[in-house]
């Protein structure tokens, strides 16, 4: 087997493509990002590793912006995303150009798709180590899309998902909680996706607001601490009306 | 005796061929062969000239209330010899794009046809029609790219998009300029006066259908490289449909009737007074 990794041009007897394999696996050891869409907002949310004291925390950045109307968020090898997302934000700019309108969330998510699936047909490269998560608005529909790519090139739409660390937990949670939601609830299911497996705390968590009045909008610690808090609340009043009236003894 | 010189290589040649080595390794400049001519640039003015037929036609296209009329003659001219006076000159793109034709026939033809295409890949790929604005834009970049080899061209692309109707002006000079009047050829200057002194955005459709058909016929009166068939083609939200075609000699006819002359009569019915 060990022989079919070299040039990965090459399909194991099986049929499997071995390093776009390990690079998935590279994606599962990735801090965990969460994606859901709403009928008019659309919430990315990633996992922060928490910086070291010397570190300027702007200059880490896991939800980056694409365009005006898109966003992406990632789990994988960072190095691979900048990459990837620098092709992808000279390629919006490049349709703006020739066919003076803005990309449509399907087209930029099946040129990245397309670039990582390129990665793993071509001699002496490794495909990209990273699943994207892309959100945004439809120019002119105003539709909101989500969209995950992943090493082997394929794409979906999505009306949530989660990708990286613990992602089938996030999903799972996600499968059972998801609702069309709107606005600021839109957000607490993304936050409260994410903190079934990332541990509490405004300052663990990463979250971006995507409309299309105000484009993407990345929430300041403050915020996400008060959302945070809310959620927490919100838990405990659950938990308490569980446990019902205190009986007499 | 031949004189043989003007075949051989020019110094510039021989000089370029010892650096062939450095070419080998790929460190020299490109080069290519140049015409073995003395006067380099006449010899290219005058290719470019024999090559860039007169734009010897009128076609204009205006927007208004109701979408896009966009109309044309049917007169081909080499010189002073009509070749043809039925020629398609507005081209249907798709069903909601058109481009009209002024310059090279061939040109225009074989552009548009390849911008047809490249319309309809757009559409597949991107599941949604493409914009007059980027449309026009593909057949500018084309253009651009042949830039002084000899493309004639002056095409109007005419349709209505998602944003309403579009009108942009595309040639082969690379230029691009969107507007909601145009007239392009030798007539144009005729067609303009017309066009311009009867133009009204909230004309009705037949109204604006009887204006530029008046506009072609009075180019077509006259400019001697324009004549034939004035048509005249209306894009709406539904896409184009060609409203009429009219021989311009018939038009004349309708617009300044011939008043009926006095019978004189004849001989024999004069009674010798």
């Amino acid at each position: 087997m060990a022989r079919y990794d070299r040039a990965i041009t090459v399909f194991s007897p099986d049929g499997h493509l071995f390093q776009v394999e390990y690079a998935l696996e590279a994606v599962r050891k990735g801090n965990a990002a969460v994606g859901v869409r709403g009928i008019d907002t659309i919430v990315l949310g990633v996992e922060k590793k928490s910086t070291a004291k010397l570190q300027d925390a702007r200059t880490v950045r896991k939800i980056l912006k694409l365009d005006d109307h898109v966003s992406l968020a990632f789990a994988g090898l960072t190095a691979d995303a900048r990459v990837l997302v620098n092709r992808a934000r000279v390629e919006c700019q490049s349709h703006r150009l020739t066919v003076e309108d803005p990309v449509t969330v399907e087209y930029i998510t099946r040129f990245i798709a397309g670039l990582q699936q390129k990665y793993t047909q071509s001699g002496g490269v490794r495909p990209f180590g990273i699943s994207t998560l892309i959100v945004g608005f439809d120019p002119y529909t105003k539709a909101p899309s989500l969209y995950q790519t992943d090493p082997s090139g394929t794409f979906s739409a999505w009306k949530a998902n989660a990708t990286g660390r613990n992602s089938n937990s996030v999903r799972e949670f996600l499968e059972k909680n998801y609702t069309e939601t709107s606005g600021i609830e839109t957000v607490k299911l993304a936050v409260r996706a994410l903190l079934e497996v990332v541990e509490s705390g405004g300052k663990n968590i990463e979250i971006a607001v995507q409309t299309f009045d105000e484009g993407l909008r990345l929430l300041d610690e403050a915020e996400v601490e008060e959302i945070v808090a809310g959620i927490e609340a919100e838990k405990a009043a659950a938990e308490a009306a569980k446990k019902g009236p205190p009986r007499d003894s | 005796m031949l004189d043989l010189r003007v075949l051989e290589p020019c110094s510039l040649q021989s000089s370029l061929a010892a650096c062939a080595d450095s070419q080998v390794l790929g460190t020299a400049p490109p080069t290519f062969k140049l015409p073995a001519v003395a006067d380099l640039d006449g010899f290219q003015k005058a290719a470019v000239q024999m090559v860039k037929p007169a734009k010897g036609t009128t076609t204009l296209a205006f927007v208004f209330k109701h979408g896009v009329i966009v109309a044309a003659d049917s007169r081909a001219s080499m010189g002073n010899y009509i070749s043809s006076q039925t020629v398609k000159k507005i081209l249907e793109i798709n069903r909601y794009l058109l481009g009209t034709m002024a310059g090279g026939a061939a040109d225009c033809q074989f552009w548009q046809r390849n911008l047809g295409t490249r319309c309809r890949l757009h559409e597949l790929a991107n599941k949604r029609r493409i914009s007059v604005a980027g449309a026009s834009k593909l057949l500018a970049n084309t253009l651009y790219s042949y830039r002084g080899m000899g493309l004639s061209m002056g095409t109007m692309i005419a349709g209505w998009d998602e944003s309403g109707p579009g009108l942009y002006y595309v040639d082969s000079e690379g230029g691009r300029v969107e507007g909601k009047r145009f007239s392009v050829g030798s007539g144009s200057t005729y067609a303009y006066g017309v066009l311009d002194t009867g133009f009204r955005f909230d004309m009705t459709v037949d109204e604006a259908v009887e204006l530029a058909r008046r506009a072609i016929y009075h180019a077509t009166f006259r400019d001697g490289a324009s004549g034939g068939v004035a048509s005249v083609y209306y894009v709406g939200p539904q896409g184009f449909k060609k409203m009429s075609g009219d021989d311009v000699g018939e038009l004349h006819y309708k617009y300044y009737p011939v008043p009926e002359a006095t019978v004189e009569a004849e001989m024999e019915d004069v009674t010798t007074s």
